[in-house]
């Protein structure tokens, strides 16, 4: 049964008859690659534009509607050497492109007032100190304030909005001593340009503004960038299913495109794209990624089937349910939601800072106002050095001191192969000092793999693989992929239930079960050692040899978690699979804390345990029933092989086979931490030297000018320090 | 100094024209892929243009 491909769900029609699409494309890092695909695109007759977006990794192509199958170009692709899937642009990631131009717009306004305003103001100072007449100094004045008023109402937006919505919810941010500042110091400018004064601050408020947008466009881009990398994978693991369209047609249609109610088709050796239950067929599950479980369950009409499952023996119908049904999933998004809610309680380093400053900053400036009033000065001069006391402790510095940071060290997780999904997650990973792991596909490796491929010889073992690629069953795809098999053998003869055999030359070549095989002995020896795995035998001629297929540890593991607890951080195994497992594993590892067989429930209540003796937990997992613990804990990491509820609950998701990247995210965290409050304490020395001068009433906009800039600098200066925090650990 | 009522209005008309095409050219997307924006400068010839000769 040959499925046809449908991707008419991703086609977008432009009007005008053009056809558009946007694909994902893998291993796209160079500008050869770049124009190695455009111009194989290009080749293509009707395909009018082909476009590589070399940042997110995709490319844009448009056609003559009607003309051509978007799977053509997905094969094309293919034929030049990349691997491409469409991608949904999923709303998150829509919103946050839209609000990284909108910063940009308003950070090119900011720089072009800044920049204009200064060239004004630059003739002012000079000027005061020379000859420069009233009059020309107001005319400078009222043109500078022509400028600002407008370029602050548009640029300022961002902040004024989240200084309100704060505000309103009775709260303070960052946003309010900055919206404050910015607008005390316009006031006052046009109140003093009115009076004939000498002194406007016109620029100091466009130039915070621009510091500020700065850091906040970096901030934003950060964040968008990794998010479009996470869309590309999700895509990329190119997830369709086999739907029925009529009684016994079938078409292979994506994800996006299945409904609840749909009938799709699980193949052995499929893993389920979709959540629903059986309505005809008998097989095996493997629910580990579900579950952390690893003996197969039987499933039959009834069955429940969950996404991520892996069907082992025969063809299975499956009607697709909606994303509230079946009893599992329900318990699991409850939990979750009950701790997403405790966990949105945790104030962000730069809040918590904000929190102190602006009440002391507010009540300086009130102190300053009455102690001129009552040392004999006017009304008018009081408030004036009161506004400058505000002015100068704007904080410039201390709005970019965590941002910047962030920034910085996003890029550097993301180099070493962890993406971040929430900007707070740097600090809370920081302060972590227990991890606990699952141990199924977080601890080992999501696929089967072949234990003792060392003991078999060479030559055999890739003539096992090659039998192996003949059969659908799991087990002997992992032994066809271990050995890097990649042409069949012809003639091969499937015997259900039993295993593959066929001739190579004059001999019988068989590989299935050991009975199957006559080779029960020596699966018996291997299971003694092993009990934990799967056997399959194979028999060439007279030659046996028995391969032992289980999930196999990340290489790295031992030595990772070693790293990890000579960081001073201790270590647990938390897994739903079964005892002797688990404790093999903790064994292997030399964990002396772990518990098996639990429940999404216990998980939950083991970390809030932990939490309660003053822990602060991280939890690294990928499975389902991992994702209500991953959102209770302080902190939660997953691999990119994780089910896509884990995936979405996890701060951080980090790719590749090994667990390095964790032991990376831990010490670039510490690191950044360090940095973050040298920062908020270099921002607060700035104020303790600049304060003193704007109470004295010396703060005139050049000390403003080149105080503010000179302290944003120092602070982002000291953020790319960031970026080196791997070795913190070793 | 009367001529500072040209010249000053004459800069900011400049400076907005600036602000104008830095405006065009993030709506344009321009701004959407600074990587790869950066290779095609040196890239040897544009495989799209070579595309319309064809």
């Amino acid at each position: 049964m040959q499925a046809t491909r449908d991707f008419s769900h991703y086609v977008r029609d432009l009007g005008s008859g053009v056809s558009h699409i946007d694909l994902a494309v893998e291993g796209v890092s160079c500008a050869g690659c770049m124009s190695k695909i455009e111009r194989g695109l290009s080749a293509l007759p009707d395909v009018t534009l082909a476009r590589v977006n070399l940042t997110d990794r995709r490319v844009a192509l448009e056609w003559k509607q009607g003309t051509l199958d978007p799977a053509r170009l997905i094969d094309r692709l293919a034929e030049l050497g990349y691997k491409a899937y469409p991608f949904e642009r999923v709303q998150a990631e829509a919103l946050e492109t839209e609000q990284a131009g909108f910063l940009l717009r308003c950070l090119g306004v900011a720089a072009f007032g800044a920049m204009n305003v200064m060239m004004l103001s630059v003739p002012v100072w000079s000027g005061n100190v020379t000859d420069m007449i009233p009059e020309q100094r107001d005319f400078f004045h009222w043109l500078s304030a022509l400028i600002a008023l407008p370029a602050v109402a548009y640029s300022g937006q961002p902040f004024f909005r989240s200084a309100l919505r704060a505000l309103r919810a009775r709260r303070t941010n960052m946003d309010v001593p900055i919206s404050i500042g910015i607008v005390l110091a316009l006031g006052m400018s046009v109140m003093e340009t009115i009076h004939h004064a000498e002194h406007a601050y016109f620029d100091a408020a466009l130039m915070l503004l621009t510091f500020l947008l700065a850091g906040r466009y970096l901030d934003q881009s950060m964040r968008r960038r990794t998010r479009a990398v996470a869309g590309n994978l999700a895509a990329l693991k190119a997830e369709t299913a086999t739907k029925f369209v009529g009684t016994d047609e079938i078409c292979e249609v994506p994800i996006a495109a299945v409904q609840a109610g749909d009938v799709v088709l699980l193949r052995p050796g499929e893993r389920s794209a979709v959540d629903g239950s059986v309505i005809e067929g008998q097989s095996k599950i493997d629910q580990s990624l579900i579950t952390g479980e690893t003996l197969p369950v039987k499933a039959g009409p009834g069955t429940a089937v969950y996404a991520g499952a892996l069907n082992l023996s025969g063809a299975l119908r499956v009607r697709v349910a909606a994303a509230s049904e079946g009893t599992l999933l329900a318990e699991i998004g409850r939990l979750l939601d009950n701790a997403v809610q405790a966990r949105s309680r945790y104030v962000q380093l730069a809040d918590r800072a904000s929190r102190l400053y602006a009440p002391i900053v507010h009540a300086a400036a009130l102190l300053t106002m009455l102690g001129w009033v009552v040392f004999g000065a006017s009304w008018h001069d009081a408030i004036v050095a009161a506004i400058a006391v505000l002015i100068i402790t704007c904080p410039c510095a201390l709005g970019l001191a965590i941002p910047a940071v962030q920034t910085v060290v996003s890029g550097a997780l993301f180099r070493s192969g962890v993406l971040l999904n929430s900007g707070d997650a740097i600090e809370r990973l920081a302060e972590v000092d227990r991890v606990v792991f699952d141990k199924t596909g977080t601890l080992t490796l999501a696929e089967l793999d072949v234990a003792n491929a060392v003991d078999i010889p060479q030559a055999e073992f890739e003539l096992a693989g090659r039998v192996a690629l003949s059969s659908h069953h799991p087990v002997a795809a992992a032994v066809a992929r271990a050995s890097g098999a990649r042409k069949p053998l012809a003639g091969m003869e499937e015997v259900a239930g039993q295993g593959v055999r066929g001739y190579v030359g004059e001999l019988e070549v068989r590989l299935g079960r050991p009975s199957f095989c006559g080779a029960d002995r020596l699966a018996n020896e291997i299971l003694c050692r092993d009990p934990e795995a799967s056997v399959v035998a194979f028999r060439h001629g007279e030659a046996c040899h028995v391969l032992a297929v289980r999930q196999l540890l990340r290489a790295d593991a031992a030595a990772a978690l070693a790293t990890l607890t000579r960081a001073g951080i201790a270590i647990e195994i938390l897994s739903g699979d079964r005892e002797p497992a688990v404790k093999h594993t903790a064994q292997l590892l030399g964990i002396h804390e772990w518990r098996a067989g639990v429940t999404p429930a216990d998980k939950i209540a083991r970390i809030e345990d932990l939490k309660r003796q003053g822990l602060k937990v991280m939890m690294v997992g990928d499975g389902m029933n991992d994702a209500p613990a991953l959102a209770a804990a302080h902190v939660s990491m997953s691999p990119v092989s994780a089910t896509h509820l884990s995936q979405a609950t996890a701060d951080l998701v980090f790719l590749g086979n090994r667990l390095a990247p964790v032991v990376a995210a831990v010490g670039l965290s510490r690191k950044a931490l360090r940095v973050m409050r040298q920062n908020l304490w270099l921002a607060a020395g700035y104020n303790l030297l600049a304060v003193p001068l704007a109470i004295a009433g010396l703060a005139t906009p050049l000390v403003a000018a080149a105080a503010m800039s000179g302290s944003s600098l120092l602070v982002i200066l000291n953020a790319l320090r960031a970026h080196r925090g791997v070795k913190e650990l070793s | 100094m009367e001529v500072l009522v040209i010249l000053v209005p004459l800069a900011l008309m400049l400076g907005l024209v600036g602000l104008a095409a830095f405006l065009w050219s993030l709506k344009n997307g321009q701004y959407d892929d600074l990587e790869g924006a950066g290779w095609r400068a040196i890239a040897e010839d544009e495989p799209v243009r070579e595309k319309q000769i064809l």
